[in-house]
């Protein structure tokens, strides 16, 4: 079995056997298998890492395999410099959250922990799948976790945001899949996501893929005006389903468009690119500014992943080097930084309940460990040099300035509103005096919690001092892309 | 003449026929409430006969018997074989469903459940017009008194009441379209009916007036709109266990005769009745959705879900024929086929589950009723989950491919209405996808209204499990039954 097979089923099998054995009476033995299994899982991609060449936009670590022989689909798996680093994030996400889940959880914890494991593998999956198919496979089946998720362990209006998650993003996804079996007929009988690459497509063709791609991958990063799934689903999702679902969920969207879009309908995606510069210029500067006056931690947070996705599908469509990097490197940096918000959110709200603002102030005074941590991972949110967030926001402003000086300038300003909405919240939570009885009674965080928030926060400083290897890792791929992009399709 | 092949061709029909006398016999013998015995005699024949037709399947042979009455093709041995399996998951299931129903207290159950499976025998072996009737009959015939086995029971009586009339009147239309193709073509021989179509001899208007009656007939069988009166309510009226006897295995009988009588019957008609079926599929894609969403019984909510299921069934085989090229037909039909199997197969679990919730005196079919399944009972909750999202069409279940291949076999006929069509399909299944996550939802978002566990034989868990645990890895190994319904419709083209 190849690396990144392994790397997809490690976690589902250990996921189906805690489906199979565990009980309720059990929770603490399903606990630590949960975190052996992730950690295992965890392991067994950095091989990968060991493994990976670097300077060529070849895929590696290839797998293929006869799956359907009636469609001509291949178990196709391979990763490039732009898939690489997913799955490691994927992985490494999948062992913070299970720590996260440890004492939270404690109805079927078998199944929570059960439904991360299934949930990181068919992630891991999407990274790493070379055939359509099987990409849209592994797309699609990430929905029913992810609905459990939500709809068992989120909170009082869990059915609403469940059903919301799943139907707003299958609307999506059933319009890729006509798309998909499109360019399946197209090319011949072939579902080899390389052969679409390319397969030359006429315009009126390019134009209907493009958006049919686009209706399954805005809705999922999500681009404005398709996310107002994203807040309500935030707010009613557990603590660890709102980590992985925008630490890593949203990527797939992102990710999409750069496997998909851009490469198989490259004419339109020219075309259509000042529509979507200008959709991520409304995520970035309306979607913060409505951050700005979020009352709910997480919904500010939501808000404030959607600005920040925009950084992301800006610097894909400005078609330059700088730019699509540092989308890539933006969309990994934001793995770590919303995971870790979400999760300080969780802190908070597993001891006082409530996500309000409101409810807080003052929160310094009694968890001093925690309100270190909180100040490093906002400083990472509004994009502080030194840490992760930096990298990603400044390669695609520079990228920006470059291709047009309005749009940089534009996509600049929202720097600013990013430090104020997270900054006010900052102050208002944890500075001050101490609000009220409930911040008073505040216990500082355990050795669980240190270790969830440690490792995170581990990972935003040595991305943000040390962004090379992950820049390394993507340069020939993204250089190869751009190449592909920039030739036209039409004769 | 009688010759041999004819006999060996008939040889699974004959066994069945006289087992079914045999255990009609042997149900005389005074027995358990569950009637073990009846039971027992009735699964060895039903395994022997599976295996038989599993056999007769893999040689790959074409029997022609009784002067072209029958036919013995792959299509027909695997579709034979699977709904003899089909019955005998139903009977599985149905035995302590029916025994606390006082449905047992003679083994009709059984008997009447073979002579229906004979009769889908002869439905899928027919080659001629009369012989696929009589089948029909024998199978429709043993339907009706199924579904009125709960005499004491009024919406049982009534719903078979309901089915008698509407199944009378669809058997008189399909009965009247043959006799136009009679008439006009001189032959009930669905081969001879071909050439004289071929031939060109037959004035066309006569034959679309047969066709068209023809199609009615089968609509009704298939039970898509407008002809789906019947199903929501024989659906809901029966008891559980026929209602699964009749949803089951029966499609894929009126399958195999749509495959008889509209392609190897009437292929060189095929302009005339895709167009005919394109009207069936979105009007039942698009009420069965609907009504579905509207429904809090979850009987009858299934009900709607199998017409808006047939629908799909009903894209890939009007997807066969393109500016009268058959080169995709195959392809086509082989997607039907494999969406039926498919559909059976998850029909059964979804049904089994219902059954096993039930208990004396209280019947488990309203959606309520399900609420918190996941915390009484995690394996039936998994089992009914994968069934939901298989309907809907959420990869990795085996229903996922089912909707790909047909939908693939749509576009792939390259005219811009069927890929508008394809979209349509699509977003209709985005509406089913909320009425079956509705269901999931009760089953693991609301508390549970009794704590009682879940109590079932260990055999009935054993099929359950094997049966859920199918919907899935089909769907992860979907290639084997992809290509068995691929080789049966290219044998069955072929000749």
């Amino acid at each position: 079995m190849g690396l990144l097979s392994l790397a997809i089923w490690m976690p589902i099998a250990f996921g189906v056997v805690l489906l199979a054995l565990g009980r309720d009476d059990q929770a603490p033995a399903v606990r630590w298998f949960a975190l052996v299994g992730a950690i295992a899982s965890f392991l067994v991609t950095l091989p990968l890492y060991a493994g990976f060449q670097l300077g060529t936009a070849e895929m590696q670590f290839v797998e293929n395999a006869s799956w359907i022989q009636r469609f001509n689909v291949n178990y196709h798996l391979g990763v490039d410099g732009i898939s690489f680093w997913f799955v490691l994030l994927t992985a490494f996400i999948n062992v913070v959250v299970v720590i996260a889940g440890w004492e939270v959880i404690t109805r079927k914890v078998n199944q929570y922990m059960a439904a991360f494991l299934i949930l990181s593998g068919l992630m891991i999956g999407v990274f790493s799948a070379l055939d359509g198919l099987l990409f849209y496979v592994f797309f699609e089946a990430t929905l029913i976790p992810m609905y459990l998720i939500i709809g068992i362990w989120g909170g009082p209006n869990k059915i609403y945001a469940a059903f919301k998650f799943f139907l707003y993003t299958l609307l999506g996804s059933l319009l890729t899949l006509v798309a998909l079996i499109y360019l399946y007929i197209q090319s011949g009988g072939n579902f080899d996501i390389a052969a679409w690459h390319a397969l030359p497509l006429t315009r009126v063709e390019q134009t209907g893929l493009f958006f049919a791609f686009f209706a399954a991958f805005a809705v999922k990063v999500p681009m404005w005006p398709v996310h107002t799934w994203l807040p309500d689903v935030h707010v009613e999702a557990p603590t660890g389903g709102s980590a992985v679902l925008a630490a890593i969920m949203l990527k797939l969207g992102a990710y999409g468009f750069l496997r998909f879009s851009l490469p198989i309908a490259p004419d339109a995606a020219h075309e259509w690119a000042g529509l979507m510069i200008t959709l991520s210029l409304i995520a970035v500067v309306y979607v913060g500014l409505v951050a700005l006056v979020q009352q709910d931690m997480k919904k500010l947070v939501a808000y404030s992943s959607v600005a920040h996705m925009g950084f992301v599908t800006l610097g894909f469509f400005i078609f330059i080097d700088l730019g699509v990097a540092g989308g890539v490197v933006q969309m990994i940096a934001h793995g770590f930084v919303s995971a870790a918000m979400f999760l300080s959110i969780g802190v908070l709200y597993d001891r006082v309940h409530s996500r309000e603002i409101s409810s807080y102030g003052g929160v310094v005074n009694t968890m001093p460990k925690f309100a270190a941590f909180s100040l490093l991972f906002a400083m990472a949110n509004c994009g502080l040099p030194g840490t992760a967030g930096f990298v990603g926001e400044w390669m695609v402003i520079l990228a920006a300035v470059k291709f047009n000086f309005w749009i940089g300038f534009a996509a600049a300003s929202a720097l600013i509103f990013g430090a104020a909405y997270t900054l006010w919240m900052f102050k208002r939570v944890y500075l001050g005096p101490v609000a009220n009885d409930h911040v008073k009674e505040l216990s500082d965080i355990n050795a669980r919690e240190f270790l969830m928030l440690a490792l995170l926060a581990a990972a935003v400083l040595y991305m943000g001092v040390n962004p090379k290897p992950f820049t390394d890792v993507m340069d020939a791929s993204v250089a190869e892309l751009l190449r592909h992009v920039a030739v036209s399709k039409l004769n | 003449m009688m010759d041999q092949i004819s006999w060996i061709a008939v040889f699974p029909e004959v066994v069945l026929l006289v087992m079914a006398c045999v255990i009609a016999l042997v149900d005389l013998r005074p027995q358990g409430p569950l009637r073990s015995l009846t039971f027992t005699f009735t699964m060895a024949t039903l395994a022997a006969v599976a295996a038989l037709e599993g056999f007769y399947a893999s040689t790959g042979l074409t029997l022609y018997g009784f002067g072209n009455m029958v036919v013995a093709d792959t299509m027909a041995g695997w579709l034979k074989c699977f709904a003899t399996v089909a019955v005998m998951v139903t009977l599985v299931y149905g035995r302590p469903y029916s025994a606390s129903r006082d449905m047992l207290r003679g083994g009709e159950l059984f008997t009447l459940g073979m002579f229906a499976l004979l009769g889908m025998f002869i439905m899928i072996s027919g080659n001629n017009f009369l012989v696929i009737y009589m089948g029909l009959e024998l199978l429709t015939l043993s339907s009706y008194a199924l579904v009125a086995l709960r005499r004491d029971h009024e919406s049982a009586v009534e719903a078979a009441m309901k089915y008698f009339v509407l199944g009378a009147m669809a058997s008189g239309f399909l009965l009247y379209g043959m006799s136009m193709m009679y008439g006009a073509t001189g032959s009930l021989d669905i081969n001879a009916v071909f050439k004289a179509i071929v031939s060109g001899q037959v004035r066309h208007q006569v034959l679309v007036f047969g066709l068209v009656f023809i199609v009615a007939g089968l609509a009704f069988k298939l039970g898509v709109v407008p002809f789906h009166m019947w199903i929501p309510d024989v659906y809901q009226g029966a008891p559980t266990a026929v209602t699964l006897m009749i949803g089951g295995a029966p499609k894929l009988a009126a399958f195999a005769i749509t495959m008889r009588l509209l392609v190897e019957g009437m292929l060189p008609l095929a302009i005339d009745w895709q167009q005919m079926l394109m009207v069936l599929a979105i009007a039942s894609l698009f009420l069965g959705n609907l009504a579905a969403i509207a429904q809090t019984n979850l009987k009858r909510m299934l009900a709607f879900s199998t017409i808006a299921q047939m629908g799909f069934v009903l894209i890939g085989l009007m997807s066969g024929v393109v500016n009268g090229n058959t080169i995709s037909a195959a392809n086509a039909y082989s997607s039907s086929m494999f969406y039926v199997i498919t559909y059976v197969m998850t029909t059964l679990a979804a049904f089994g589950v219902i059954m096993l919730l039930a208990r004396e005196g209280f019947e488990s079919e309203e959606i309520s009723d399900f609420a918190g399944l996941n915390q009484r009972s995690p394996l039936y909750a998994g089992v009914m989950a994968a069934c939901l999202f298989s309907m809907a069409g959420i990869p990795p279940m085996v229903g996922f491919y089912a909707k790909l291949s047909v939908l693939q076999a749509l576009i792939a006929s390259g005219e811009p209405l069927n890929l508008g069509v394809a979209i349509f399909a699509v977003m209709m299944s985005l509406v089913g996808a909320f009425y079956y996550l509705r269901v999931v939802k009760v089953m693991y978002f609301d508390d549970p209204i009794t704590a009682s566990r879940v109590i079932a034989s260990s055999g009935v868990r054993l099929v359950l499990g094997v049966n859920g645990a199918l919907v899935l890895v089909l769907g992860i190994f979907p290639a084997g039954l992809m290509a068995l319904s691929a080789q049966s419709i290219l044998q069955m083209l072929g000749t």
